[in-house]
């Protein structure tokens, strides 16, 4: 790791005005992700300003109804918390299903959002990679890409953000709560993360020091019909090829309102709205999930050896959404993570 | 020249100034340590290099690997991806901390007995992290207990064994009678 200075702050105005009167600062919550890139030297701040001292670990109701997650709440504490389990198992088995009971432990709510992709090119500073260095070109593409992205990607950047949280997160449609020089505001998690497009170096839409807080979930959590199905390389500690969260409202046999958004395609968590436009007023069959697949699909292209990632998807949508109607998971054997 | 002495390679390339160094207080499996470090030292390499317990084993250095796992407030953690400087209020256990070599933990007792180990290099961490398994009280089946272990990595390939060991404390914890 490059020499940096660390400082700890107790509030987070304190934490905001530190990070902004040291040029090159960085935030470090659970540190499970910026320490890594630090010792790979990807990540170079020049002043770390820790946070785990933020009163930032309650989970508490929001007025509205649904659940405030405080953004220094640890991924595990997070799962694990009753509210979270009783409505809204598809977060709880999302968190989960990503990395180990030690690195949840760790890890935080707010940077879980903020983690980086794993792009081997991204982490390898002898290859060029846009997103690490912009101009230097992608040697994902043309390169070795199963990992990559099949949606939203640009000419400059196919990476894919790693999260298993975000996609429930997005599914869920929560709100992000953000402190920074500017005062405070909300940002909808859908806004959150951005497509590289020209920009790859750009994960997201905070804005300098902005610093995020807390996660709103909102009041409807679709406890009784949801799956969250990953699919990839080890049943265990491995990041997603291909996921779903699914959730559906269902009024007997028919769909009322639905969610859908995918890990491991896109540089966002992709949550397609036209297809969930596609399931409400349906009958939950095979037909109309497959309907909904086929939009999701569409526009999706493959870079070579990602391009099995496209059927993938395609039938881990029917399969999540299959499961969602049937109300087959449940939280109290999410953990395992199963594939029916 | 083939080799330059430190001192020239460092006038020659610039390299930067010595680190600066902080003090930081540890509880470390209930002793207080002060150490004098840079801020980048992980917690692991404080543990290893400055206070000496080798029990904590470096692995990946990436949090791949598990060998790392201590304990913090009684949860485990990666040691290798946490400065030690964020853990100054914290109680840190090591396999140190868990049991000596007059009185071994049960865990300790139970990887012996089930040939849970060859190397002996993912043992330390293993353990850590089964003490934190039974801490939380959640996996107690076989298929939950191998997936509550996945942070820890075995290359010989102890696996069946480590499952069986750790099930049998993880047994005899649960009939206990309850206090």
């Amino acid at each position: 790791m490059n020499p940096f200075t660390y400082s700890s702050a107790t509030a987070v105005e304190d934490a905001v005005r530190d990070n902004a009167s040291h040029e090159g600062a960085a935030y470090i919550g659970g540190g499970t992700n910026i320490l890594d890139l630090m010792k790979e030297n990807v990540a170079r701040p020049t002043h770390l300003v820790g946070l785990n001292k933020l009163p930032l670990t309650a989970i508490e109701p929001t007025p509205e109804g649904g659940l405030r997650l405080g953004a220094l709440a640890t991924n595990a504490d997070t799962a694990w918390n009753e509210e979270v389990k009783r409505r809204y198992p598809l977060l709880n088995q999302a968190i989960l299903a990503g990395a180990s009971p030690q690195l949840r432990n760790m890890a935080t709510n707010g940077g879980n959002l903020m983690q980086r992709t794993r792009c081997y090119y991204f982490y390898d500073t002898a290859t060029p990679c846009n997103k690490r260095e912009p101009g230097s070109g992608c040697g994902a593409i043309g390169g070795f890409n199963r990992i990559h992205a099949i949606l939203g990607a640009s000419e400059q950047c196919i990476a894919t953000h790693p999260s298993d949280m975000c996609i429930a997160l997005a599914a869920l449609a929560a709100t992000v709560r953000v402190s920074g020089p500017n005062g405070e505001r909300t940002i909808p998690f859908e806004d959150f993360h951005r497509l590289p497009g020209n920009t790859p170096e750009r994960d997201n839409n905070l804005e300098p020091g902005e610093l995020i807080t807390g996660l709103d979930l909102p009041a409807k959590g679709f406890e009784k019909n949801f799956s969250y199905l990953k699919l990839r390389d080890r049943n265990s500690y491995a990041f997603a090829l291909v996921s779903v969260a699914a959730a559906l409202e269902l009024d007997g046999d028919t769909i009322k309102d639905a969610r859908l958004a995918l890990g491991g395609v896109a540089h966002k968590p992709w949550r397609d709205q036209e297809a969930e436009n596609l399931l409400k007023g349906q009958p939950a069959t095979p037909e109309t999930f497959a309907r909904a697949a086929a939009k999701v699909v569409e526009s999706a292209k493959g870079y070579g050896s990602n391009n099995f990632k496209i059927e993938l998807a395609r039938r881990a949508i029917v399969r999540a959404l299959k499961q969602a109607a049937e109300g087959s998971q449940h939280a109290s054997d999410v953990f395992l993570n199963s594939n029916p | 020249m083939i080799q330059q002495s430190s001192t020239s390679a460092a006038q020659a390339g610039g390299v930067a100034a010595p680190p600066p160094t902080g003090t930081v207080r540890l509880t470390i499996n209930g002793q207080q340590h002060t150490l004098q470090i840079a801020p980048w030292t992980t917690l692991l390499d404080a543990l290893r290099e400055y206070v000496h317990l080798t029990g904590t084993k470096k692995g990946c250095d990436h949090g791949q690997c598990g060998a790392c796992t201590v304990l913090v407030n009684g949860k485990r953690i990666n040691s290798c991806l946490s400065l030690a400087v964020m853990h100054e209020d914290h109680d840190i256990t090591t396999i140190e901390g868990l049991g000596s070599q007059e009185n071994l933990h049960p865990l300790q007792q139970a990887f012996i007995d089930h040939d849970a180990f060859q190397c002996g290099y993912c043992t330390p961490g293993q353990i850590c992290s089964a003490q934190g398994l039974i801490n939380e009280g959640r996996a107690h089946t076989e298929e939950e207990i191998k997936e509550h272990m996945s942070g820890n990595l075995c290359r010989c390939g102890a696996y069946a064994g480590i499952l069986n060991a750790v099930k049998e404390v993880v047994d005899a914890k649960s009939s206990e009678p309850r206090r």
